[in-house]
């Protein structure tokens, strides 16, 4: 039987990203490396609109769109950013640093047998 | 209308022209005598300021050696080269300074292509009569488009698709130089006109219009060459230390997107609902089940207001009762500047690292746990002799002002540079990202042979 542990995302993705998907929008992606982990992410089901964001401080009607992307072991959130791309007093023109949340964020996860 | 050849290869040199063309890649991606080579030059990425202010933000000299490189292959070789985005912006001035790039490359080594420019400048009286016909629709959640907002904005422009870029070989073009264009629609347009299927020749244009990146290891500029034949594409890396692998080329399917299934260009939107992704060697991947969902044709506008005058200032603290109290010892500058300047026709900001400076808005995270702080105290103004006092009274505020239990009298901040007050020149928004439906997709975008 497996029993269940703590992690963050970060420890069980490959890569944890953040970018501009346009200059108002911005797009977090969770790359896993195997398939294997890829379903587990998905069958622990940890990401939903409350929880992103809880995790950025914003309305959840911000947060866009969730959507696995099952070719690349995927998953993608998509939000409004809250000032558009180099608008007076933004902080992140490319958007690049805004996965910090995301990649820390601790879920439930089976343990190995 | 049925491709009227077996397979075409395009060649992607780079991501970015002037981000540097490896040249053993250049060599390698040549050996497999690719039909056109292909660029994207632009992107909204870096923001505002280059649309606006009308100037490129790749370096002149990087951009001359890429693109002479480019030329040199085109020469030898008699294939056509197309450029998309030119000068970054896509704007007229981005346009007519690759052009003159372009035009001292020629004068040189003594090229006489036939070339053709396109520009993707919009005019505000026909965008205006097209939002009184309710043509023009808001993109990710903003406002509707007003007369005002483009009135106000400094410069507008279009993203073009494949078609003006036919039209330019139609005429005999053998340089394509166009301004702002969608990033796929440049790598598309020759395989597009040779009869090739549209879903595939504009996803292997998705996937090559950033060069190496959707190969592993991904660093650096790379180039990228995609083979089209009658019913996939096959892309793989010219570079021999690299591979395109499965995931390499479907996770770049997420990038820059706020959705990996579907991408909208002009025209139609590819759909990747039924896309497979196959191995086919230990360094290509072939792409099948594309497909293109046609609609009406509608064009992505982009436009930038400018706000004012930047001035900044950068600075640090290592002092804990000041960072113990820093809130209220901003609000004091603040409130000094705004005895000498009152609060009309600028705005001042305090950037702090080591609190919020990087998340802004989105951070989390109140508390500081941060030995030192950096500053970049910044103006924006409707002048720029205001935005340059403004700055100066804020510094020496932020400097000299006092707090309780203040040890440090003499100042209360480090400052790293002389002069400490830079100058960032005018400041822009993006104030217009909107969609604009047009009959015909060859209307915005005049096509023009040229003389060099």
């Amino acid at each position: 039987m497996s029993g269940r542990g703590v992690r963050t995302i970060g420890d069980v993705a490959q890569f944890v990203t953040s970018k501009n998907a346009g200059p108002f929008l911005l797009t977090l992606d969770i790359v896993f490396a195997d398939e294997a982990t890829y379903r587990t992410f998905k069958s622990v089901r940890p990401l939903d609109r409350h929880v992103i964001a809880g995790l950025y401080g914003i309305p959840e009607t911000d947060v866009l769109k969730i959507i696995e992307f099952d070719p690349a072991y995927a998953i993608k959130v998509t939000l409004r950013r809250p000032l558009g791309s180099g608008a007076l007093g933004e902080t992140d023109v490319y958007g690049a640093q805004q996965h910090v949340p995301l990649m820390l964020h601790e879920i439930d996860w089976p343990e190995a047998r | 209308m049925a491709p009227t050849r077996d397979h075409m290869t395009v060649l992607a040199p780079e991501g970015m022209l002037g981000y540097g063309i490896p040249v053993r890649s250049m060599e390698e991606g040549l050996a497999r005598n690719p039909d056109v080579l292909a660029v994207d030059a632009g992107s909204t990425d870096p923001g505002p300021y280059y649309l606006g202010a009308g100037v490129p933000y790749t370096s002149r000299r990087a951009v001359k050696r890429d693109l002479a490189m480019m030329l040199d292959a085109a020469h030898a070789r008699r294939i056509p080269v197309l450029i998309g985005s030119a000068g970054g912006g896509g704007g007229r001035p981005h346009l007519e300074w690759l052009v003159n790039v372009y035009g001292e490359i020629c004068r040189e080594r003594g090229y006489r292509f036939r070339t053709a420019t396109i520009h993707a400048d919009i005019d505000k009286g026909w965008l205006k009569a097209k939002v009184a016909r309710g043509q023009v629709t808001p993109l990710d959640l903003l406002d509707p488009l007003t007369g005002e907002t483009i009135d106000a904005a400094t410069r507008i422009v279009a993203q073009m698709g494949d078609e003006p870029f036919q039209k330019a070989l139609d005429l005999g073009a053998e340089v394509v130089i166009a301004g702002r264009a969608c990033d796929a629609s440049v790598i598309a347009a020759l395989p597009i006109r040779a009869g090739f299927d549209r879903a595939l020749a504009i996803h292997m244009g998705k996937i090559l219009e950033c060069g190496g990146a959707a190969a592993y290891p991904r660093h650096g500029s790379d180039s990228l060459l995609g083979v089209i034949d009658r019913d996939s594409f096959t892309v793989e890396p010219p570079n021999p230390d690299k591979i395109c692998s499965v995931a390499s080329v479907a996770a770049h399917s997420l990038y820059e997107r706020s959705d990996p299934y579907r991408l909208a260009l002009p025209g139609g939107a590819i759909d990747l609902t039924a896309t497979t992704f196959e191995q086919i060697t230990p360094r290509a991947v072939r792409v099948r089940g594309t497909r293109f969902v046609p609609a009406p044709y509608t064009f992505k506008l982009e436009g930038v207001r400018r706000v004012g005058y930047r001035t900044i200032t950068v600075a640090g603290t290592r002092d804990p009762v000041l960072i113990s109290q820093l809130d209220a010892y901003l609000e004091n500058v603040r409130n000094r500047v705004k005895e000498v300047y009152g609060t009309e026709g600028y705005r001042l900001l305090f950037h702090v690292y080591g609190r919020d400076g990087v998340m802004g808005r989105l951070e989390t995270a109140k508390e500081i746990r941060s030995h030192e702080l950096g500053f970049v105290i910044e103006v924006v103004a409707d002048d720029p002799e205001a935005s340059s006092a403004i700055l100066a009274l804020s510094r020496s505020a932020a400097l000299h002002s006092t707090y309780p239990g203040r040890k440090a009298i003499a100042g209360n901040l480090a400052f790293p540079f002389s002069p400490s007050d830079l100058g960032a020149g005018e400041a822009f928004e993006f104030s217009v990202h909107h969609l604009v439906e047009v009959d015909d997709p060859l209307d915005l975008f005049p096509v023009e042979m040229i003389a060099i």
